[in-house]
């Protein structure tokens, strides 16, 4: 079970019975649109606050994905999510609505992988027949308690990033056929002293990089191990920084094969996105909705998914301080390859 | 102690800090500079026209011709920024478009917006002056400070 010191691996390696992504419209016009369960044409989602419309994404993404499990939400034993905003309310408030026994867990935008990697841990040691892991992120709730208010004209720097609106939700189950995580590493937090919130790649890229060097570490992998490693939403900056990082620290990564959710959603010539997207919908609807499309039809065999998030607030920018900074990696495989053995 | 000890980086954190400032694109000051001249320009230019329609067709003289015409500047900044534009000019024209006073009725009448779904008492009106709040407090410092400079030196 424990490997090394912050690794988990999954000896029964629990199912991905489904997986499930929503998004808002902006991310609709992206690459990355045929991916996604529902593309809603209105942010607000007819609902009368940005908070509520956030909780409607979520509400929806988990209903699609234990729909789609073939389970009714009686048989979730847990749901195990968080949000962006103060005291997770999107995440429960969603919780009251489908009623499952929740646990709510806060990482920032690490959010999506934290969620998923005790999910499969859950499911894994027998505490739960399904388990379900979900996060989501609403660009204008988060715009409203981190920065200005959605309609303020500032002008931001070339390294900003953009919180993608969407939802993202995944059923685990013990047994069944379909991907299977077998691998998580939790991080610890980097805190390179960084301390701009309109540059968070930068922040957060050592933490990815202390995430991934423990979790090749500890499980002694070579670079042709996985088929794609994604970082959660580092952005051009971020991403450009971690290929540094991985070079200089002789890591063994194929830099081919190493991507950015951040860098993969929006597209860069028609939407004004600065560095890239950001927020816990990033890695979450390019995971649950993309990623797995491709490991579901066999493209990608092996995948780990490295989240990272940026754990400031808005006081503790204000009062000085540096953005502490975390990345939980999760890895998964495809049906083939976990049920073949090889 | 934590903290104090963050302020003064590692060698660590400075070589990484160093090294991740290559990475970051920079502002392009100039350009900002220019954009702003341009914008900034292009709405003093229309107050200065809709000043001179209230001189030769409103009736007020060159003094009060002021007032009408800020508050029309301020209206359409305001419907601007309820029709979703403002920001996207903001974004683009960066200081040109948040100096005059026409990005001081944007950053009210945005927070007032954004905070409406909050309440019109706790929401609306206590956060309409959220961003607008700084400026009042530090004009009226400041012309205080002047003022009194204004006494000393010419003696009232």
């Amino acid at each position: 079970m424990l490997k090394g010191h912050q690794t988990w691996v999954f000896e029964r390696k629990p199912v991905i019975a489904s997986t499930a992504a929503v998004v808002g419209p902006f991310e609709g016009r992206g690459p990355l649109a045929d991916d996604f369960d529902i593309i809603h044409g209105d942010s607000l989602l007819e609902q009368d606050s940005w908070e509520k419309a956030e909780s409607t994404l979520l509400e929806e993404a988990a209903k699609i994905a234990i729909e789609r499990a073939g389970v009714t939400k009686e048989q979730v034993q847990f749901y195990v999510g968080g949000d962006l905003l103060n005291q997770i309310t999107s995440t429960s408030f969603a919780a009251r609505t489908l009623s499952i026994p929740y646990l709510g867990v806060f990482g920032a935008c690490s959010t999506s992988m934290e969620s998923l990697a005790l999910a499969a841990f859950i499911v894994n040691a027998g505490g739960a027949h399904y388990a379900m892991a979900g996060t989501s992120s609403h660009n204008s709730s988060a715009e409203k308690q981190f920065r200005y208010p959605t309609e303020y004209g500032s002008q931001k720097p070339p390294t900003a990033q953009y919180t993608v609106t969407g939802a993202g939700a995944a059923v685990l189950a013990e047994s069944g056929s379909g991907p299977r995580v077998t691998a998580a590493t939790v991080g610890r937090i980097v805190d390179m002293g960084l301390k701009d919130p309109f540059n968070m790649g930068a922040a957060m890229a050592p933490a990815a990089i202390d995430t991934l060097t423990a979790h090749f570490r500890e499980l002694d992998l070579g670079p042709d191990h996985y088929d794609l490693i994604v970082t959660g939403d580092l952005a051009k900056v971020g991403h450009a920084i971690a290929c540094d990082l991985i070079e200089k620290h002789k890591l063994p990564i194929d830099l081919a094969r190493y991507q950015d959710c951040g860098m993969m959603i929006y597209d860069y010539d028609k939407q004004m996105v600065q560095s890239g997207a950001s927020g816990c919908a990033c890695s979450a609807v390019v995971t649950y909705g993309h990623l797995m499309r491709r490991v579901r039809e066999g493209e990608l065999k092996r995948i780990l998914v490295v989240a990272t998030g940026a754990l400031l607030s808005p006081l503790s920018y204000q009062q000085g301080e540096s953005i502490p900074c975390i990345a939980h990696a999760v890895a998964i495989e495809s049906a083939a390859v976990a049920e073949g053995g090889a | 102690m934590a903290n104090k000890k963050l302020k003064k980086l590692t060698p660590v954190q400075q070589e990484y800090q160093k090294a991740a400032k290559l990475r970051e694109p920079k502002r392009p000051v100039f350009l900002n500079c220019v954009r702003a001249f341009v914008t900034g320009g292009l709405i003093c230019v229309l107050g200065q026209a809709i000043q001179q329609l209230m001189i030769h067709w409103g009736g007020f003289d060159e003094k009060r011709a002021a007032n009408p015409t800020v508050a029309i500047l301020i209206l359409i900044s305001v419907l601007l920024t309820c029709f979703g534009v403002y920001d996207k000019i903001g974004q683009w024209a960066g200081a040109g478009s948040a100096v005059p006073v026409t990005g001081f009725a944007n950053s009210m009448a945005s927070a007032a917006i954004e905070h409406r779904s909050d309440g019109i008492v706790l929401g609306v009106g206590g956060n309409m002056f959220k961003l607008a709040g700084s400026v009042i407090v530090f004009g009226t410092v400041a012309a205080f400070v002047i003022a009194v400079i204004r006494l000393l030196v010419r003696g009232g």
